[in-house]
């Protein structure tokens, strides 16, 4: 190895030390917002612009921490970040696990299983793609609104049950498995369900990963349809109290900061500690050819 | 005997149908309900004058007269543009950018690093639009940190950005530039990783040099992922909703208004449910075509 390095001429790797730090430079660009972001969040609204950049506040002052979380005071306006916390908790991961399990369940049926009509239906989910949820949303309002559903959790959580594009990723996967191992476990007796269950799925474990990534964070992020669904306080998401929060506190940066960190951190370090999976998850399905 | 046997034969394809529906259901009952029933009900109220306030069912048929109106409402035209001229400037631009920035990354820096330096530009992808939007509405500030660069870089004068009727619109296609360059960047390495080397090799002994590789093999080698990431750039584009609604409130004037911003505030602020499906119609409509291009393109690309 180190004597394929000492091979490269001195002109060649002048051009690469100076590159890889061009795309330092880049990086550094790209990632300096977050990095003002969880500066500001320590410093007081008197610091919070000024002139040059304070990077590491000399004093951290973990006030506003304690306003947005709402640690230690007693006022009824107090925020409930926690609280939304918990709610885009849950909602994203019972989404997550609905979806997985209705994709798995169609794709399977899609990839193994001979029925009448499974051309139509294909062709049926295929045209299903170009709706955009844009344009259901209306209906949607008016659904819910009508089941007195609007401002409840499963206004966001029901519709998950059809996801046309993890149920296509799916059926690609299971179109990849044995039949051999199918018909192994139907000569042992046991039924379609059993081996949906017990052979099939564990054997697209990958992209069940990927798909269930893919719909965790679409549904972490989802800001139009909680904005339209849910009002009411106790039932926001992340998203909703943190644009509660920025129309609230307007100039008070140190504080929106604070509240940004505490929506973004912990994405971030899920995101680091799973990065592989979470990278792969991205491109699996997405580019062919 | 016969008979039996096609009888019996008959009773497991019926029970192989009812399996088979059963493992179908929750997604086709989800299907049903959630896009195909929403589906017609959208059409038709685009073409009623129904106003949510009115109650359900107190609604007229007036045909076309929301898509007519649509070209003559000055709030839409401007909507429409607005997206138009966002979906032009941000997604070549975007492409571009990665393309070159994944290709440098690919070609000069160590592995170690190139992995660390993807994973970092990536992050703005999986964060919160909100967030994204509440730290660049700070940088953008008065005395903000973008705007004290600008001043710093030589503009005298420079405008408060997210409340200039110019600025407003490029401001915010800045930050989406940023916030998916990542993205993008990830993909084309992907893509990059799986190119046969021996082209390069070939080429290098032809003496061919960095910028001629670029463009005469890597370019024409990566083209189906940038043909995938145009089309969901545009997609996306065409849909794009929480910046406008989050920095700007399609302000000032109409000059951040976007298509889904303006079917958002027809419905939710004005409840006119049939305008405002109207335009969610056009929408349709625009994301059709973009589809429609890439099966036509798909197919193309399979049987040759």
């Amino acid at each position: 190895m180190s004597k394929q390095v000492k091979q490269i001429p001195a002109s060649k790797r002048a051009l690469r030390i100076f590159m890889t730090v061009m795309i330092i430079v880049l990086t550094l660009i790209m990632v300096v917002p977050f990095l003002w972001m969880i500066s500001a969040s320590f410093k007081t609204q008197k610091d919070v612009m000024a002139i040059p950049i304070q990077w590491i506040p000399d004093y951290f002052y973990p006030d506003n921490y304690r306003k947005v979380l709402g640690i230690g005071s007693k006022s009824s306006t107090d925020y409930h970040f926690l609280l939304s916390y918990w709610n885009s908790l849950k909602v994203a991961v019972i989404s997550t696990v609905v979806s997985v399990l209705s994709s798995a369940m169609a794709g399977y049926a899609f990839a193994k299983l001979k029925f009448k009509g499974s051309h139509f239906l294909f062709i049926l989910y295929l045209a299903q793609m170009m709706v955009p949820s844009q344009l259901t949303l209306i209906p949607r309002f008016i659904a819910f609104s009508e089941l007195g559903m609007t401002n409840s959790h499963m206004s966001l959580i029901a519709p998950k049950i059809i996801a046309v594009s993890s149920t296509f990723m799916l059926r690609q996967a299971f179109m990849g498995t044995p039949d051999e191992l199918r018909e192994a476990a139907k000569m042992d007796g046991a039924g379609e369900y059993r081996i949906w269950a017990q052979i099939m799925v564990p054997l697209v474990k990958p992209t069940l990963a990927a798909v269930a990534t893919v719909q965790f964070l679409e549904s972490w992020n989802n800001y139009l349809d909680p904005l339209v669904f849910i009002s009411h306080w106790k039932k926001w998401t992340l998203p909703l109290a943190l644009n509660q929060f920025i129309g609230a506190e307007v100039t008070q940066y140190n504080l929106i900061m604070a509240a940004c960190c505490l929506a973004v951190v912990p994405v971030f370090a899920v995101f680091l500690a799973g990065q592989k999976y979470f990278l792969k998850g991205m491109t699996v399905g997405a580019v062919k050819g | 005997m016969r008979s039996t046997k096609v009888g019996v034969s008959r009773t497991k394809a019926a029970r192989e149908n009812l399996v088979a529906y059963t493992f179908l259901l929750p997604s086709l009952v989800g299907l049903i309900l959630f896009s195909m029933i929403p589906l017609v009900m959208s059409l038709y109220v685009s073409l009623t004058d129904w106003n949510f306030m009115d109650g359900i069912g107190n609604w007229n048929f007036i045909g076309l007269s929301n898509f007519k109106e649509l070209w003559t409402d000055e709030w839409f035209v401007a909507s429409l543009k607005n997206t138009l001229i966002f979906t032009i400037v941000t997604v070549p631009i975007s492409l571009l950018l990665a393309l070159i920035i994944a290709v440098m990354i690919d070609d000069f820096c160590h592995k170690k690093v190139a992995g660390m330096v993807r994973v970092a530009m990536y992050m703005p992808h999986i964060c919160n639009t909100v967030a994204i939007s509440a730290v660049w509405m700070a940088l953008y500030s008065k005395f903000g940190p973008f705007t004290q660069l600008m001043r710093a870089l030589g503009w005298e004068n420079p405008p408060r950005f997210l409340a200039d009727y110019t600025w407003a619109l490029p401001a915010i296609m800045l930050v989406v530039i940023w916030a998916g360059l990542g993205y993008r960047i990830f993909m084309y390495s992907a893509s990059l990783a799986s190119l046969p080397k021996d082209l390069y090799e070939s080429a290098e002994i032809d003496g061919v040099n960095i910028v001629q590789k670029f463009i005469y093999i890597t370019m024409p080698l990566l083209k189906p992922t940038t043909f995938f990431l145009t089309i969901t750039g545009i997609i996306s584009s065409f849909k794009v909703f929480t910046y406008s609604n989050v920095m700007t409130q399609g302000g000032p004037g109409s000059s951040t208004y976007t298509l889904v911003y303006y079917i958002y505030t027809s419905a939710f602020k004005y409840y006119r449910m049939g305008y405002a499906s109207a335009i969610a119609v056009i929408l349709f409509l625009m994301l059709l075509i973009v589809t429609i291009i890439q099966w036509i393109h798909n197919n193309k690309n399979e049987t040759n």
